[in-house]
C-alpha cells in the first residue's frame, strides 16, 4: 500500500515537473524521476517509453556501482551531472580555432583531417557542418529503397514503436548492470538500424552520416536488428579525438541477429584522454552485447580503443542459435595515464556454437590495461568451441598489462583454447629497424602495427587506414 | 672511407675492444677473423650504434663524419649497414613493407623522392632472383618462421636493395649449408664495387673461399694482432689462432 502511494506521489511530482520545466532547454544537475520525465517529454516519447525508463531508474537506485574492475578513479557524483542539455548555443562555444587547445589541433593536423571538419570536431561554432545533411539525405533514400531503417533511436521510438518495443532491452535488460540501468533511464540519443529479412544493407552504415551525429549524447543507446538472412556492417565512432564537456559516458548497444543474419560492428573510439595528468578525460562505461538469436547467425565486434581516461567495456555475444558464431577483435592502446579494463564475454548456449577472440593490448607511458574475458559454455552447448588469443605489448617500463581470463565450461564436449602472451617491445626489433635507416618513431609504429595486424584486417578498409594513423599519433613519444 | 682509431669499448664493465685500429678504403673487402670472444661482433655492433656498448676511448669516422655522434638511423642513411648474425623476427610486418620503409627512409635522407611502386617492385624482384628467393618471401612477416638460411639470404637481399657504402656482415656464414653459402656469397660478391667497401666478420675461413677478401685482420683479445691478404686466412685455417697469437707475441 505504502509503495503504491509513493508511486502516485512520485508520478504527480514528475507531471508537475515537466509542466514547469518545459520552457527550459537544459536541466540543472541532479537525477530523480522528474529528470527522466523531462527527458522523455523533450523527446516526445509515448507513455510506455517513460514507464520503461522509470522502471530502469528504480532498479538503478537499488544497485551498487561495480568496483571489481582494475580501475582507479574518484567516486562519481551522479547528482552533480546534468542529464539533459540542448546543444550549446553558438555564443557559448569557442568562436574560432584560436580558442581551442592547440594540442588537439596538432593531432587533427597529424591525422590529416580537413580544416573545415576540425572546427566542427573541436566544437567551434560553425554555421555549416560540412554537408553531412545532404549526404545523409542521399543515403537515406538509397536505404529506404532497400527497406533498411536507419535513424536516431528517438525517431525510431516515435516512428517505429512496435519494433522498438519488441527488441529494446531484450539483449541488455534494464537491470543488467549499474551503468546499463543508468543508461536505460536517461539515454538521450543513439542509432536505430533495422534490416528486414533477406536484405543485405547496400552500404556500410556509419554514425558519421547520421544527421544527429554532431550531438551524440553522453548516454547513447543503439539498437541494431537483422532479420533472417539480413546483413549489415555498422561503423561507430571517428578517429578524430572528440572533445566533450561530459565526463561520464555510459552507452548501451544491443544487437539482434536472427537466422543466418550477420552483423559486423566496428568501433574506433578516440575520446579525449585528458591532459598529461589525465585531467578532463572521458570516463567511458559501455555495455555492448549482441545476441545471435537465430540459427547460423553471426555477430562480429571489431574495436580499436585509443581514447578516454577510463575505459570499461566488454562487447559480448550471446550465442543462442544453433551453430551461431561470435567474434571479437580488439586493439586497445593506452598511453599517458589512461586506464582500460576491457575484453569480451562469449556466452555459448546453443549447440555447435563457435566463438573467436583476438585481443591485442598495448600499454605505453604510465598507463594500465587489463584484458578481462569470459567464455561460458552452457550445458546444452554441445560441441561448442572457443579460441582466444590475447597478446599484450608493453612499451617502456612504467606501463602495466594484466589478463583476467574466466572460463565456465558446462558441457564436456566443448573445446576451449586460450593463448596469451605478454612482450615488451623488443629493443632488438627497434635496433633492427633503425639500423636499416628507419627512425625510432617509425620503427615503433611499424612494430606496433604489425602486432595489431590480425585485428586491423578485420576493419573495413578506410577505417583500417585511419586506425593505423591513429595508433601512430597515440603512441607518439611513447619511447625515448 | 672508414677509420677506426684506437677504439676501446666496454660492455657491462668489461673491456672488450682494447685499442682497435682499422682503415677500410672504398672498393675493398676486409675480413675480420678471430677466436670466439675476441670482440669481432662488438666492432660491427658499435659501428652500427647498438645500445649497451660504451666507447671509452678512440674514434670512428666514416667519410670524415664522426660516427659516434650519429643516431642509429643516421648511420644507416649515411650508408653504413649491418647484416645481422641473428636477425630478429617482427611479427605482422611484411618483409616488403620493411624493405620499402627502409629504402624510402634512406632516399628521404638523401633528399630523393620515394621510389614509385612499380620501380620498387622491379628492383626487389630482380634482387630476389639473385638470392634465389621466392616472391612469397615478400609477403611473409620479417624473419618470422624463416629457417637460418632464409634469414641470412634475407639480410643480403636487404643489402642488395639498400645498396650501402659499407656493408658489414656479421657471421653471415653461420648455420648455412654449402648451397646456401654459395647463394649468400654470390649475393655479397655482386655487391663488390669501386665505391663500396665490405667488412666480413667470420670465424671460419670457409666463407673466404667464396668471397675472396683484399685484406684479412686477425682480432685477438680486443686488438688486431695481424693483417695480411687472403693467404693469411688459409694460414689461420692450417695453424689455428693460437699459432698467430704466438707469432704476434
Amino acid at each position: 500500500m505504502a509503495t503504491e502511494e509513493m508511486e502516485q506521489l512520485v508520478r504527480r511530482d514528475y507531471k508537475e515537473g515537466f509542466v514547469t520545466d518545459i520552457e527550459s532547454d537544459t536541466l540543472p544537475p541532479g537525477l530523480d524521476e522528474n529528470t527522466i520525465a523531462f527527458i522523455s517529454n523533450k523527446k516526445g516519447e509515448p507513455e510506455w517509453m517513460l514507464e520503461w525508463r522509470l522502471e530502469a531508474f528504480r532498479q538503478w537506485q537499488k544497485m551498487k556501482e561495480p568496483s571489481w574492475a582494475h580501475l582507479n578513479y574518484p567516486p562519481i557524483d551522479y547528482q552533480s551531472i546534468s542529464y539533459f542539455s540542448a546543444p550549446k548555443r553558438p555564443e557559448d562555444r569557442p568562436q574560432s580555432l584560436d580558442e581551442v587547445d592547440p594540442k588537439l589541433l596538432e593531432t587533427y593536423e597529424k591525422l590529416g583531417i580537413p580544416l573545415h571538419e576540425r572546427a566542427a570536431l573541436a566544437g567551434v561554432a560553425v554555421d555549416a557542418v560540412f554537408d553531412s545533411v545532404s549526404v545523409a539525405t542521399t543515403f537515406k533514400k538509397q536505404l529506404a529503397e532497400a527497406g533498411v531503417i536507419f535513424c536516431s533511436i528517438s525517431e525510431a521510438i516515435r516512428d517505429y514503436p512496435e519494433l522498438v518495443k519488441q527488441y529494446l532491452g531484450t539483449v541488455v535488460p534494464q537491470n543488467d548492470n549499474y551503468f546499463a540501468a543508468l543508461n536505460s533511464a536517461v539515454f538521450t540519443d543513439g542509432s536505430f538500424v533495422f534490416v528486414p529479412e533477406g536484405v543485405t544493407c547496400p552500404m556500410e552504415l556509419s554514425t558519421y552520416f547520421r544527421i544527429n551525429a554532431a550531438n551524440t549524447g553522453q548516454f547513447e543507446r543503439t539498437l541494431i536488428i537483422c532479420e533472417s538472412r539480413a546483413q549489415v556492417s555498422y561503423l561507430e565512432g571517428c578517429t578524430a579525438p572528440m572533445r566533450d564537456e561530459n565526463q561520464l559516458h555510459a552507452a548501451v548497444v544491443e544487437l539482434v541477429a536472427l537466422d543466418d543474419a550477420y552483423i559486423k560492428y566496428s568501433t574506433v573510439q578516440n575520446w579525449y584522454p585528458g591532459d598529461e595528468d589525465g585531467k578532463g578525460g572521458i570516463y567511458n562505461f559501455v555495455t555492448k552485447r549482441g545476441e545471435c538469436r537465430g540459427a547460423r547467425s553471426r555477430i562480429s565486434w571489431t574495436q580499436v580503443e585509443t581514447g578516454s581516461a577510463i575505459t570499461w567495456k566488454y562487447p559480448s555475444c550471446v550465442l543462442r542459435g544453433k551453430d551461431s558464431i561470435g567474434e571479437f577483435y580488439s586493439v586497445a592502446v593506452t598511453n599517458g595515464r589512461q586506464q582500460a579494463d576491457t575484453g569480451t564475454k562469449m556466452i555459448h548456449i546453443g549447440e555447435g556454437t563457435r566463438s573467436y577472440i583476438v585481443a591485442k593490448g598495448i600499454s605505453a607511458g604510465k598507463s594500465d590495461q587489463s584484458y578481462r574475458g569470459l567464455v561460458k559454455i552452457g550445458p546444452r552447448a554441445k560441441g561448442a568451441r572457443n579460441f582466444t588469443q590475447c597478446d599484450s605489448l608493453l612499451i617502456g617500463d612504467k606501463s602495466g598489462a594484466h589478463t583476467f581470463p574466466y572460463q565456465e565450461i558446462g558441457n564436456s564436449t566443448a573445446k576451449v583454447e586460450h593463448e596469451a602472451t605478454t612482450s615488451k617491445i623488443g629493443e632488438d626489433q627497434l635496433f633492427y629497424c633503425q639500423s636499416r635507416g628507419i627512425t625510432e618513431e617509425d620503427a615503433v609504429s611499424m612494430i606496433v602495427n604489425g602486432f595489431c595486424k590480425d585485428v586491423f584486417q578485420e576493419l573495413p578498409m578506410e577505417f583500417a587506414v585511419e586506425a593505423e594513423a591513429l595508433l601512430n599519433v597515440t603512441l607518439e613519444g611513447a619511447v625515448g | 672511407m672508414l677509420e677506426v682509431n684506437d677504439l676501446h669499448v666496454t660492455v657491462e664493465g668489461t673491456e672488450i675492444l682494447k685499442g682497435l685500429s682499422l682503415t677500410i678504403n672504398a672498393g675493398e673487402v676486409h675480413a675480420l677473423m678471430g677466436p670466439n670472444g675476441a670482440g669481432k661482433s662488438t666492432l660491427s655492433a658499435v659501428i652500427a650504434g647498438k645500445d649497451g656498448y660504451e666507447v671509452t676511448q678512440g674514434s670512428i669516422t666514416f667519410k670524415g663524419q664522426d660516427v659516434l655522434e650519429m643516431e642509429i638511423e643516421e648511420r644507416a642513411q649515411a650508408g653504413l649497414l649491418l647484416g645481422f648474425q641473428y636477425p630478429v623476427e617482427i611479427p605482422g610486418v611484411k618483409n616488403i613493407y620493411l624493405l620499402k620503409a627502409a629504402l624510402n627512409a634512406q632516399r628521404a635522407a638523401r633528399g630523393e623522392d620515394e621510389l614509385p611502386a612499380p620501380e620498387f617492385m622491379k628492383l626487389v624482384k630482380e634482387k630476389l632472383g639473385l638470392m634465389k628467393m621466392d616472391a612469397s618471401f615478400l609477403q611473409r612477416a620479417v624473419n618470422e618462421g624463416f629457417s637460418g638460411g632464409e634469414k641470412k639470404r634475407n639480410e643480403i637481399l636487404q643489402m642488395l636493395v639498400l645498396q650501402p657504402k659499407l656493408a658489414m656482415l656479421d657471421e653471415i656464414d653461420s648455420g648455412l649449408d654449402i648451397d646456401a653459402m654459395k647463394v649468400v656469397a654470390d649475393g655479397v660478391n655482386s655487391l663488390r664495387a669501386e665505391d663500396r667497401a665490405i667488412l666480413l666478420v667470420t670465424h671460419y675461413q670457409r666463407l673466404l673461399d667464396y668471397i675472396v677478401p683484399d685484406k684479412v685482420h686477425v682480432l685477438v683479445d680486443g686488438r688486431i694482432v695481424k693483417t695480411g691478404d687472403a693467404e693469411l686466412a688459409k694460414e689461420l685455417e692450417a695453424n689455428g689462432y693460437e699459432g698467430i697469437e704466438e707469432s704476434a707475441a
